[in-house]
């Protein structure tokens, strides 16, 4: 921890979880976690507590370490140091189960990483039938659901490549929320969509806060992290480098956000 | 030695020989046929297109075996008494030749477009066009496929044995037929073609890399 | 020099020259799915097995890929033989052209198997499927996808293979042609005729093998997306 390089905590502080009205055990639980690539060091000491029904916005320049931070969370990649809780399994340990964490733990990508072979539905159902072993008939219901969820539930038969960018997004969500999961990730999901379809993906992830599901998103959307997320981290040269409410974008401690807040609105 | 004479083993050797023989008749028959095949395969006439079009889905159509038949048989109804390395060589010529212009017809127009247009904002004729700009990048293209291609008319030469042509393959044959050491002489000549065809194939994988890392 | 052309050699060889073509067709269709099974297999093995199935996989396709099918024939039949194992013609030729087909389709799938996006495995290991069901819903159908052109080029060149099974005394269709030509010395006009019915069988057996292609995957048949 290097508090001198940093302006005074804001409101939220580091170690505890964001949103202090939460008084349930948190489902995500950084502590000091550190992660290098070779020789560079990526995540240097990341404290952060994600709470159940929580949505937590992480921001911050390429390289900050944000989409790193978010990977160790189902395990992509791994902790090289400290201590990464999430729901229940201790990820530092490198004995967990991941594929038992991944049920509990959904993500969605940038690129969307839909199977080009199977429809909507078949995309959506996959796992939990080769996963959870739902029959056929449970697994018709899960995807006209799911993708009712989404708003696609016309798009059951439909496959990827007859799909626009934003409708295969919100398929991928679709695909995640089918797992039952306890949390979900999305990594820049709207990073490769044209403008006038982030909205769309941008509403679907607003309505799944709305109805307590817990996430974490890494976004360039300054405008909706402020809106929609609980908290807002900003990160910088693989740290916590301030975080808080929302408004906090509204009123940078640091020089570092305020340039960062800046470039971006 | 492994229960074969001296003689015996010579025997194979000889016959490896004879397939070596008939691989580069094939190579420089093939090459001889697959460039004009390649440059109508290529070209602007629909006509020329068609043409060598219908000769390389015949000849790949065909078992080579049964090219080699036809083509002994077609050349003696003159009433000659065609040698048998002969009658091989024309085969190994049209089937070699057909494949060859197909692999080449994909290295010239694998060079893009771009150069085409280029070559013709300098004013060059079409053939200078051709010959200059477009042909050298081709050749470099074509190195990897085509000497992958020599390992396949190698290994092909053994269909000669069905006109009795005296290569490795029927060297082996005969050589078995009064020893019954099928796994020994088998062997040792999968071993020879090994020897003679690996090194190629490795030499094309290893041009491959280049090429795409160039 | 004038040289008469005879084809009355059909009339009373049809039926033979029937049982040639189904012979020819017999050992195709019977080594086309065994010989995908064993290259996909050595395919996966090659590049996700431990370091000794990948080795032994590298020694198989090279060692098939770089030695004339009629060697591995004769090697096959005449050692089995020698072995007192008694197998006829028919089945030694199946064996020696799955073997044969099944090293050159491993390279293919190699091929397939490594041109899908990393992305997919990710997603698919992110959605808790184990490595193995991955492989078979995710990467399998897409590998198979995108080198079908191939394989069907592959299993064509198979059935032109199978005209040198008479050499093991195998009738399918080129011994038949020897075995008519030796009656009738109408060497030309009996090879002329074989030539152009593997010519026709060439094109029936790519057609069907793109048809099954439409059967088995059904994005292509309702995108109307060819091969």
């Amino acid at each position: 921890m290097t508090l001198q390089m940093r302006a005074p905590a804001p409101s939220a502080a580091l170690h505890e979880s964001p949103s202090m009205t939460s008084p349930a055990a948190p489902l995500v639980r950084f502590r000091d976690v550190r992660k290098n690539f070779g020789a560079l060091a990526v995540l240097k000491g990341i404290d952060l507590d994600v709470a159940p029904g929580e949505v937590v916005a992480l921001i911050g320049r390429s390289g900050s370490g944000k989409s790193t931070a978010l990977r160790c969370v189902n395990g992509l990649e791994k902790v090289d140091g400290g201590e990464l809780t999430v729901c229940g399994r201790a990820l530092h340990s490198g004995t967990v189960d991941l594929r038992e964490l991944r049920q509990d733990v959904g993500i969605v990508f940038q690129s969307y990483n839909l199977f080009p072979h199977l429809t909507a539905e078949q995309n959506v159902t996959l796992a939990p039938r080769k996963v959870k072993r739902i029959g056929k008939g449970e697994a018709r219901d899960l995807a006209a659901e799911v993708l009712a969820q989404v708003g696609l539930a016309d798009k059951a038969q439909s496959y990827p490549e007859q799909l626009s960018g934003g409708q295969q997004q919100r398929v991928a969500i679709a695909r995640s929320l089918a797992m039952h999961p306890k949390l979900i990730l999305f990594d820049e999901v709207t990073s490769a969509l044209d403008p006038e379809l982030t909205g769309e993906v941008l509403k679907v992830i607003e309505r799944l806060a709305r109805g307590g599901m817990t996430m974490m998103l890494v976004t360039h959307e300054m405008a909706f992290a402020r809106s929609v997320a609980h908290a807002v981290v900003f990160m910088h040269q693989g740290k916590v480098w301030e975080s808080g409410k929302g408004e906090m974008l509204a009123h940078p401690q640091t020089v570092e956000l305020r340039q960062f807040v800046g470039n971006g609105l | 030695m492994l229960g074969l004479t001296i003689e015996q083993i010579a025997y194979l050797f000889r016959g490896a020989g004879w397939t070596i023989v008939l691989s580069l008749l094939g190579f420089v028959g093939g090459t001889l046929l697959g460039l004009p095949v390649a440059l109508a395969r290529s070209s602007q006439s629909r006509l020329a297109r068609a043409l060598s079009g219908v000769l390389v889905q015949v000849v790949q159509g065909i078992p080579l075996p049964v090219i080699m038949f036809v083509v002994y048989f077609g050349i003696s109804i003159g009433g000659f008494d065609v040698p048998a390395l002969v009658a091989a060589g024309v085969a190994m010529t049209l089937y070699a030749g057909a494949y060859l212009g197909e692999i080449w017809k994909g290295c010239i127009l694998a060079v893009p477009r771009t150069q085409w247009e280029a070559g013709e904002c300098l004013a060059l004729t079409s053939t200078q066009r051709f010959v200059f700009v477009i042909l050298p990048q081709a050749l470099r293209i074509a190195v990897p496929p085509t000497v992958g291609f020599l390992v396949q008319i190698v290994k092909n030469t053994s269909y000669s044995v069905v006109i009795n042509f005296f290569d490795l393959t029927y060297s082996a044959k005969v050589i078995n037929n009064s020893t019954f050491r099928p796994f020994t002489v088998f062997t040792i000549a999968a071993l020879i073609y090994f020897a003679i065809c690996f090194p190629m194939s490795l030499l094309a994988s290893r041009f491959e890399r280049r090429l795409h890392r160039g | 020099m004038s040289y008469e052309f005879d084809f009355s050699f059909l009339d009373e060889y049809l039926p033979d020259l029937w049982h040639g073509i189904w012979l020819t067709l017999g050992m195709t269709t019977a080594s086309i799915l065994p010989g995908f099974a064993l290259g996909t297999l050595c395919a996966v093995g090659r590049l996700y097995g431990p370091p000794w199935a990948r080795r032994a996989v590298v020694i198989y396709v090279e060692g098939i890929r770089n030695t004339p099918l009629i060697i591995q024939v004769f090697w096959l039949f005449f050692g089995l033989a020698v072995l007192q194992v008694r197998i006829g013609p028919f089945a030694a030729a199946v064996i020696a052209l799955v073997i044969n087909v099944g090293a050159y389709t491993a390279e293919i799938m190699r091929a397939g198997f490594l041109s899908i996006p990393k992305g997919q495995i990710e997603a698919a290991s992110c959605l808790a499927l184990k490595p193995s069901q991955a492989l078979w819903s995710v990467q399998l159908p897409q590998a198979v996808e995108r080198v079908y052109p191939a394989l069907v080029s592959q299993f064509v060149l198979m059935m032109l293979a199978t005209s040198i099974m008479s050499q093991i005394s195998a009738e399918e269709l080129t011994g038949v042609a020897y075995m008519i030509q030796s009656f009738t010395f109408r060497g030309f006009e009996v090879y002329l005729v074989i030539a152009v019915i593997y010519l026709v069988m060439a094109s029936l057996l790519r057609l069907t093998l793109l048809g099954v292609a439409q059967v088995s995957f059904p994005r292509r048949r309702r995108l109307g997306t060819p091969l």
